[in-house]
């Protein structure tokens, strides 16, 4: 089956589209953030302060890099583990944001807000974050620098691979698959 | 005049060891782990999963071949160092020249510094990416041997410690380490490698099951008893389905490795340590 390829920042329609199982390559923007970004970030929501980023349509990315080597766009960069960003990304969903790139399960209360704001989850691959850097093809830290490899960037990627985890539907595939391939020993 | 002689090391040659094993252990995965993601690719049933295989072989090589870290997770430099008593380091601290080791590697590397401190409140990064955690063990002869692992934290994280009931017997070890992994799903980047202890005190029990991860994989235990355990653990395992990135496969874990020791009669303690594929470990002798 070829990938899906999808445009961020995500619309209503693109969302609608995705089922959990669906491979996708993702080009465009994409934001950087993960524990201490999304502490600040809820943070600013409180506080009704602007934002490092628009929300609307936005998709993250899970991933505090490596250094860049001298010449490369970015280090290592491949997912960090979502969960802990669970406290966070209703909150998010909340306020426009559409998708979310990392690895490992959500909470359910993350996936009904998925269903409830239409969102989206993709996993991209953990452990091959040399493979995915280099779908990245720009790199600039928009906010708190000081966070190091837990800043906010705006990133650029191309054609960066993923698959649907799950949907707006209710779709799982961590659960799908799992039920597919267990047995009985 | 002392009869035995003293080899003396100067510790700034630990320096120097600690360095490189940090920047390779990084970059260039393991043989036998490579090996065990070729043959797992073989195995696996789902299409999903040994695409997720494909990757990571690809990944692998593009790390090896453009010299980045295989994960961006750097890891925590872990040491198991088996220190000869017929040695005498000197020249400076032992524990300072091996953190200088992994100021030097994660800085020259590029490797990410993933250490924080005050870990309940401030969790400041410590920007060098120490301390280390270093085990010692005193053994005879005069050679220093060291294990390193870049341990990342998302593996780690899924890790658990059981204190069973000896009555819970050889049965609810096994339950406990099948729903470790089990409950982990795809946290800690299947598949997995899970180093089991068992034994010992709460301290020991979790140092064993790091210690068994030092082990390559594919390689049989020389005791058929442990040997059988270790089987009937990763069939068991493999059985839950969790599947490559927990995508749904045939092949969730690589390797089941145990370490054990004699426990206390009223005790029966149990280690999983979860290691994710990016299984980095690097062995030299000084």
């Amino acid at each position: 089956m070829a990938a899906k390829e999808i445009r961020t920042p995500l619309s209503d329609e693109v969302v609608e589209g995705l089922h959990a199982g669906d491979e996708v390559v993702i080009t465009g923007v994409v934001y950087q953030a993960r524990d201490a970004a999304h502490k600040r970030l809820v943070e600013l929501l409180e506080t009704g302060e602007a934002m490092p980023f628009n929300l609307q349509g936005a998709v993250v990315y899970y991933m505090g890099p490596s250094p860049a080597k001298p010449g490369n766009v970015i280090g290592s960069a491949g997912p960090t583990t979502s969960g802990r960003m669970d406290a966070y990304a209703p909150k998010l969903m909340a306020k426009g944001l559409k998708g979310m790139i990392g690895k490992g399960l959500r909470t359910p209360e993350v996936k009904q807000a998925m269903q409830r704001h239409k969102a989206v989850y993709f996993a991209a691959t953990g452990g091959a974050g040399a493979l995915l850097a280099q779908r990245i093809v720009a790199n600039e830290v928009i906010a708190w620098p000081e966070l190091g490899a837990e800043a906010v960037a705006r990133l650029e990627v191309k054609d960066f691979p993923a698959i649907v985890v799950n949907d707006c539907h209710g779709g799982d595939l961590y659960e799908e698959g799992r039920a597919r391939y267990e047995k009985t020993v | 005049m002392p009869t035995s002689s003293v080899r003396e090391l100067d510790v700034a040659e630990i320096t120097a060891v600690v360095k490189k094993l940090c920047i390779e252990s990084n970059y260039d995965l393991p043989d036998d782990v490579y090996e065990a993601l070729q043959s797992g690719k073989e195995a696996e049933e789902s299409p999903v999963g040994r695409a997720v295989f494909g990757q990571l072989i690809e990944n692998a090589d593009i790390a090896r071949r453009d010299r980045v870290p295989i994960c961006q997770d750097t890891g925590f430099a872990v040491f198991f160092v088996k220190l000869g008593q017929d040695v005498h380091l000197a020249g400076g601290d032992f524990t300072a020249a091996v953190s200088e080791g992994v100021r030097q590697g994660y800085a020259e590397g590029y490797l990410r510094k993933s250490i924080a401190e005050e870990p309940a409140q401030a969790r400041r990064n410590t920007k060098d990416n120490t301390p280390a955690v270093i085990h010692t063990e005193i053994v005879p002869g005069d050679a220093v041997e060291m294990w390193m692992m870049a341990k990342g934290g998302g593996a780690e994280n899924m890790s658990s410690l059981n204190m069973l009931k000896p009555s819970q017997g050889w049965r609810g070890m096994v339950d406990a380490v099948v729903d470790t992994v089990s409950r982990a799903g795809s946290n800690p980047c299947p598949p997995v490698v899970i180093g089991v202890g068992i034994g010992g005190t709460i301290d020991m029990v979790t140092v064993l099951a790091k210690k068994a991860l030092l082990r390559d994989i594919g390689s049989v235990h020389p005791d058929e008893r442990i040997a059988a355990m270790e089987a009937e653990l990763l069939q068991k395992i493999n059985a839950l389905g969790v599947g490559p990135q927990g995508l749904g496969g045939t092949q969730t874990c690589l390797g089941v490795f145990i370490e054990e020791m004699p426990c206390h009669i009223a005790s029966m303690p149990l280690a999983v340590n979860v290691q994710c594929h990016a299984q980095r470990h690097k062995y030299v002798v000084l």
